[in-house]
């Protein structure tokens, strides 16, 4: 199942389906980075809401992600990781430590928003 | 109230998916809430992805248990693979978080009540993890 991306200006956005397997993870992360290279995005912003189980993998994945698209001087934001996913991966023990998040799409567009107003 | 058992072959990162799908579904018809039918198909994700990681091919068994006066789930992850030579190490707090070479047990440990690890090396291995319903 591959992960739909959709620009909205300097931002990309991906948005999660329920059961996306490892190879569509990776898919995703490769895909990011291109598309982030291609359209010079300043950010990115992937939508978790639809995701039923935060693992190990798919953290590991959305970390990397973060990194990457950081390394090519952007920003990423994980919105809609939902009450029970987070419960779930506190117990697993997965922080996405120094990942952005937002509570939800409108959220995660707002906190862009302020970024670059403060960066330019 | 439903009971019964689910057997999942597991021999790719697919199957990973359709084990926690079914594992979420068989605890939500047995009256699990839906944060703990997370937990559980969280668990069950991180041992069928051991399984895939570490021996390549594999099963998931799913199924209702019943204790004295309390019903619950029951998830056995069996393989043929490598083992584990070192299992205080694997079950060690912190080994999972540092990324490539993380197991997830203690993780698996947290999600659910009850906890056993059974492994030869060469022979392959057996984590048994059950829920109780609150």
């Amino acid at each position: 199942m591959e992960v739909p991306i959709l620009k909205q200006g300097a931002v990309l956005i991906a948005t999660f389906q329920a059961a996306l397997s490892d190879a569509d993870l990776n898919q995703l992360r490769m895909g990011l980075v291109q598309q982030v290279v291609k359209f010079r995005s300043r950010a990115v912003i992937v939508d978790v809401t639809a995701m039923d189980v935060m693992d190990s993998f798919a953290s590991r994945t959305l970390r990397e992600i973060a990194h990457m698209i950081r390394l090519r001087g952007a920003e990423t934001v994980i919105v809609g990781i939902q009450p029970e996913v987070a419960f779930a991966m506190v117990q697993l023990g997965l922080t996405l430590e120094g990942v952005a998040t937002a509570l939800d799409l409108e959220e995660g567009l707002a906190y862009l928003n302020e970024k670059f107003k403060t960066t330019n | 109230m439903a009971a019964g058992e689910i057997r999942v072959a597991i021999n790719s990162d697919q199957d990973i998916v359709s084990a926690r799908q079914k594992g979420r579904l068989m605890a939500s018809e047995i009256g699990f809430s839906s944060g703990d039918a997370t937990l559980i198909a969280t668990a069950i994700s991180e041992l069928a992805r051991n399984i895939v990681s570490y021996a390549r091919t594999g099963q998931i068994t799913i199924k209702t248990v019943n204790g004295l006066n309390r019903q619950g789930i029951a998830v056995i992850a069996t393989d043929d693979g490598p083992g584990i030579p070192d299992i205080r190490q694997a079950l060690r707090d912190g080994f999972s978080t540092s990324g490539s070479l993380g197991l997830g047990l203690p993780g698996v440990r947290r999600l659910m009540d009850e906890f056993e690890l059974t492994s030869q090396p060469g022979r392959g291995t057996t984590v048994a993890v059950k829920k109780w319903r609150q």
